[in-house]
């Protein structure tokens, strides 16, 4: 499958990466932990399934001869995904770990997971760098945890999820913003999660194709939040990335919050400009999965809406089933530069590889 | 989709048609793929010619064959699902249909239908390339033998036996 018409360099900016077993992570937790997660296990809210006929949300082809699942098999990723398409660098974001009601046992397996991390895939694969899972849902607890891996280069980011207990602009997610500025690590904020509400504004659909579709939904609570409690006046080098949350809803958002703001300014006297100078500033985006408009000038038009040439960032989602393929991922073709832009080097200065 | 075989009555057959021969068969543009009990009805095979992925599938005693790249973003389209369809023409009321024939690709579900190589949800625009695939009885097989360029797999041609035969455009 090796692709022959991308020549441009490729940086994968979401990678899921997965444990064989929970078993897996016992030699990164204590004893008292260790115990925890063989007799109890994590606690969590309901609201997100994929569909049976779908484990684990994969690729039918991306289930490794091994026997293991798909994302926990560093050999196959390397021979599906990294050989197969030469990519240079990809980012790893477990989707695990972060989130769950026991707090003090979500950090530990936060930590466990970033051990694991870094002893089972970025030390033995160096293409792959990892994100620093946290227990989001404690500002404090979390900034321990950057703390622990802030100076790591194995670590290029933080990794939250869209779907929080309360919007991440709220005081209690600060001290994670804090530790991250110290750092200069960018937030990533990955499609998903459950959360304390329901899935979206106005309670929980049937499908999940209401779900998946709806996802934008969360993302745009999420950078209402941030720039409507001014987050980036009290920090502000902080960038955030956009993870799977699509990018076609970005530049109409911008537009509509600017219009409010002229009218309701008094309201929010941090913020010092245009809603849509913030988001300009401070959020990238990556691109899967890729709206796919009906004519090819709309997704010309968004891309130049969006500054999609400083902040558009390639990602496959690998082994996931919307999995976008670096050679036909986007409906249009691009410019040279753009291209280059979109498909490596947006990411490589954002991370610093 | 058994067709009638093409004109081949001025080609010097090569081996008698009665030789049991193992060899690699371009028959014209025709590669033999399969024996026919190899591919049971429900089952597929991935076949590579002439430097193309393709994907053989019986479904209930007829042979049809179709690219194995999705026309979307190139995804491996034959190691998907075979399924059928779930219709509605009105709210709460419901069909499955065309059990089998329709093939979902591994990668982002696209529902194609193999008998035509259209995809379901855009018909009039979508479809993956589909080749027409011929069944020969081992007698006419062996003696439409030609040299050329061998791309097909390799087969013992045998005269009581039937084979897969896809028809490559040039």
């Amino acid at each position: 499958m090796k692709s022959t018409r991308e020549k441009v360099p490729v940086i994968d900016t979401d990678i899921h990466n997965t444990l064989a077993s929970p078993e897996s992570l016992h030699p990164y937790l204590s004893e008292r932990w260790r115990k925890h997660q063989t007799m109890i296990g994590g606690r969590g809210h309901a609201g997100s399934n994929y569909p049976r006929g779908m484990p684990h949300a994969a690729r039918h082809d991306a289930w490794p001869p091994s026997g293991l699942s798909p994302g926990a098999d560093l050999a196959f990723m390397q021979e599906q995904l990294l050989d197969a398409w030469d990519f240079e660098y990809g980012v790893l974001n477990p989707l695990m770990g972060g989130s769950g009601l026991n707090l003090e046992y979500v950090a530990a397996i936060a930590r466990a997971i970033n051990d694991w991390q870094v002893e089972e895939w970025t030390t033995p694969e160096p293409r792959l760098k990892a994100s620093i899972v946290v227990p989001y849902e404690d500002g404090e607890l979390a900034a321990e945890e950057i703390h622990r891996r802030g100076e790591d280069p194995n670590f290029v980011q933080v990794l939250l999820i869209a779907r929080t207990d309360e919007p991440l602009g709220r005081r209690k997610y600060w001290k994670i913003y804090e530790a991250a500025t110290q750092y200069d690590l960018p937030i990533g904020i990955h499609f998903g999660g459950t959360g304390a509400g329901p899935i979206t504004g106005a309670g929980a659909p049937s499908y999940y194709i209401e779900d998946h579709g709806g996802m934008p939904q969360a993302f745009q609570t999420q950078v209402i939040s941030l720039v409507c409690e001014g987050v980036f006046e009290r920090f502000p080098t902080l960038k955030f990335v956009l993870i799977e949350g699509g990018f076609a809803w970005f530049p109409p958002l911008m537009w509509r919050l600017d219009q409010s703001w002229k009218k309701l300014k008094e309201e929010v006297p941090d913020l010092k400009k245009l809603p849509s100078e913030y988001m300009k500033e401070h959020f990238w985006l990556s691109s899967q999965p890729v709206e796919e408009p009906p004519k090819r000038e709309y997704f010309d038009l968004l891309l130049e809406q969006l500054n999609a040439r400083e902040r558009l960032m390639f990602a496959t989602d690998y082994p996931h089933w919307d999995f976008d393929a670096p050679d036909r991922a986007f409906p249009t073709s691009l410019a040279p530069d753009v291209k280059r832009r979109i498909m490596s080097d947006n990411a490589r200065e954002l991370y610093k590889l | 989709m058994r067709k009638k075989r093409g004109n081949f009555a001025d080609l010097e057959p090569l081996i008698p048609p009665t030789t049991l021969h193992t060899i690699q068969l371009n028959l014209m543009a025709k590669h033999v793929v399969a024996t026919v009990d190899e591919i049971p009805p429900g089952e597929r095979k991935i076949v590579e010619l002439e430097g193309r992925s393709l994907g053989v599938f019986n479904i209930d005693g007829e042979f049809y064959a179709v690219r194995n790249i999705c026309p979307h973003q190139g995804a491996p389209l034959c190691e998907g699902r075979l399924t059928g369809l779930l219709e509605s023409d009105v709210p709460g009321e419901y069909r499955y249909t065309r059990k089998g024939e329709i093939l979902r690709c591994v990668w982002h579900g696209w529902e194609f239908d193999i008998k035509t190589g259209q995809s379901w949800w855009n018909p009039a625009q979508k479809r993956v390339r589909k080749y027409p695939v011929e069944v020969e009885d081992g007698a006419t097989v062996a003696s439409g033998l030609q040299k050329g360029p061998y791309t097909a797999e390799t087969y013992s041609v045998s005269v009581d036996q039937q084979y897969v035969v896809i028809d490559m455009p040039e």
